[in-house]
């Protein structure tokens, strides 16, 4: 094979076919309704597929053959440890990166960091990122014409604590167009970037909030196609998190996988 | 003893997206030893979609024992130190879909074949892809793993780097198409 010079990366963002938002949630029901059958044919289904072609740029970066089943080793079963040397107290709060206040809905999302068998995960690594409170990433890739907030950068990051719960003060992000197909729109979202108690635990996912309209448009959210899988990954709202004349509260608790294996590694500990 | 049975749903995985650069991107991320450390060992290659293109909006994460083939449980990964050995690191993929890391090669058990853990993750790639990178020299490991002999030559291959004239670890990963990478699931 020749080897290929790479375009630039700006280029690759927009789908070159560009369907309509009627022609894509078309594709995704008829994506889910044949995921469903497979399900019911007693076939094993990932929670999310790689092959999703109504997210136009996963049709060269998805594998095309099943992922091999191995036992993990102990490189696998353990994580990288991490704890406060790692992160300064202050990286969980993204509203006092910059000399003002960020524009937007000042907000705190908490949660709990568990393994499957609902033990906590506790001195692990959270990472996060979003776009500002008017749909806008930093990245410069993002030509989005949106206002940047001098005041928000939009990244932070966290370690549990010895219960498995980590906390981060933002500001809720806005939904954000991207070019999948014409007029799409990405519902509001925060990446988690997350370790668990073993490097097969590893997870990189995204937290929404509860109503959006966007939802049952958006090619990336419905990779994952059984709706209470989605579900899973929408934020609680928790007026008991809400704090008085200062920020509205969420709650988002995440459940990294097993293998069984994990089991026994992390009961020895 | 049995593995009781999980109470909790996990939550799935979604991509990385387009613009994760400067929310997991940290200082001295992909040398996980200083360059010019005793030892230090140069890991590379590209990342391809199944076209043949170089993927240029990608990250790889890799996790690999010491030298002793034991496992780092030391802390510091994100705040490095130029001594400490955490065994983990981070290279996001350049313009031209190229990665790569300053790292020491992991040793392994005895007559066990020696790896570093990779996930691979992108813009496009609905979810991590967890895949192995072999170390070349241990042609006998090699030859008696359980895991590796279960595959198919081309397979096998795509599994275990190489290594150049000057010594360095040299491995593609080929997200889709001919010569695709074997991921794995545990």
């Amino acid at each position: 094979m020749t080897p290929q010079t790479a375009v630039a990366p700006e280029s690759l963002l927009a789908a070159p076919d560009q369907a309509s938002q009627r022609e894509i949630t078309v594709e995704i029901g008829s994506l889910h309704a044949e995921l469903e059958r497979r399900e019911r044919a007693g076939e094993r289904i990932r929670l999310t597929v790689h092959d999703f072609p109504a997210y136009r740029s996963s049709v060269l970066r998805h594998p095309t053959k099943n992922l091999k089943l191995v036992d993990p080793e102990t490189i696998e079963l353990l994580s990288p440890a991490f704890g406060q040397r790692d992160v300064a107290a202050v990286e969980s709060d993204l509203t006092i990166q910059h000399a003002g206040v960020p524009l937007g809905e000042r907000m705190t999302v908490r949660g709990r960091l568990t393994d499957s068998w609902g033990r906590p995960v506790a001195n692990q690594l959270i990472e996060i990122w979003q776009a500002n409170s008017a749909g806008r990433y930093i990245h410069q890739r993002d030509q989005h014409p949106a206002p940047l907030d001098p005041n928000f950068t939009g990244a932070g990051r966290a370690i549990t604590n010895s219960s498995g719960e980590y906390a981060f003060t933002t500001i809720k992000p806005g939904p954000y167009p991207w070019k999948n197909h014409v007029n799409a729109w990405r519902p509001a979202h925060i990446h988690f970037s997350v370790f668990g108690s073993s490097f097969t635990q590893r997870l990189v996912t995204q937290m929404y909030f509860p109503g959006d309209p966007l939802f049952a448009l958006d090619p990336i959210f419905n990779t994952i196609w059984r709706q209470k899988d989605r579900e899973s990954l929408i934020g609680v709202y928790d007026h008991d998190l809400t704090s008085a004349e200062w920020a509205t509260g969420y709650r988002f608790d995440i459940v990294v996988d097993g293998p069984d294996a994990t089991w026994f590694e992390n009961e020895s500990e | 003893m049995a593995v009781p049975a999980r109470t909790l749903r996990p939550t799935p995985g979604q991509t990385v997206g387009p613009f994760f650069a400067y929310g997991v991107s940290y200082d001295r991320m992909h040398q996980v030893v200083d360059p010019y450390a005793p030892g230090a060992a140069l890991l590379g290659g590209t990342v391809y979609d199944g076209a043949g293109a170089p993927v240029p909006d990608a990250f790889v994460e890799i996790f690999g024992a010491d030298p002793d083939g034991r496992v780092p449980r030391e802390r510091g990964a994100f705040r490095r130190d130029d001594h400490t050995f955490t065994g983990f690191g981070r290279a996001f993929t350049n313009d031209d879909g190229h990665y790569e890391f300053f790292t020491l090669e992991p040793g392994a058990a005895t007559g066990r074949a020696a790896f570093f853990a990779a996930i691979v993750y992108a813009r496009g790639l609905p979810d991590k892809l967890h895949t192995r990178i072999y170390l070349p020299d241990y042609e006998a490991a090699l030859a008696d793993d359980a895991f590796l002999a279960s595959l198919s030559p081309g397979e096998r291959a795509s599994l275990i780097a190489s290594r150049t004239p000057s010594g360095a670890l040299q491995h593609d990963i080929r997200l889709q198409g001919e010569g695709e990478t074997v991921f794995l699931d545990f």
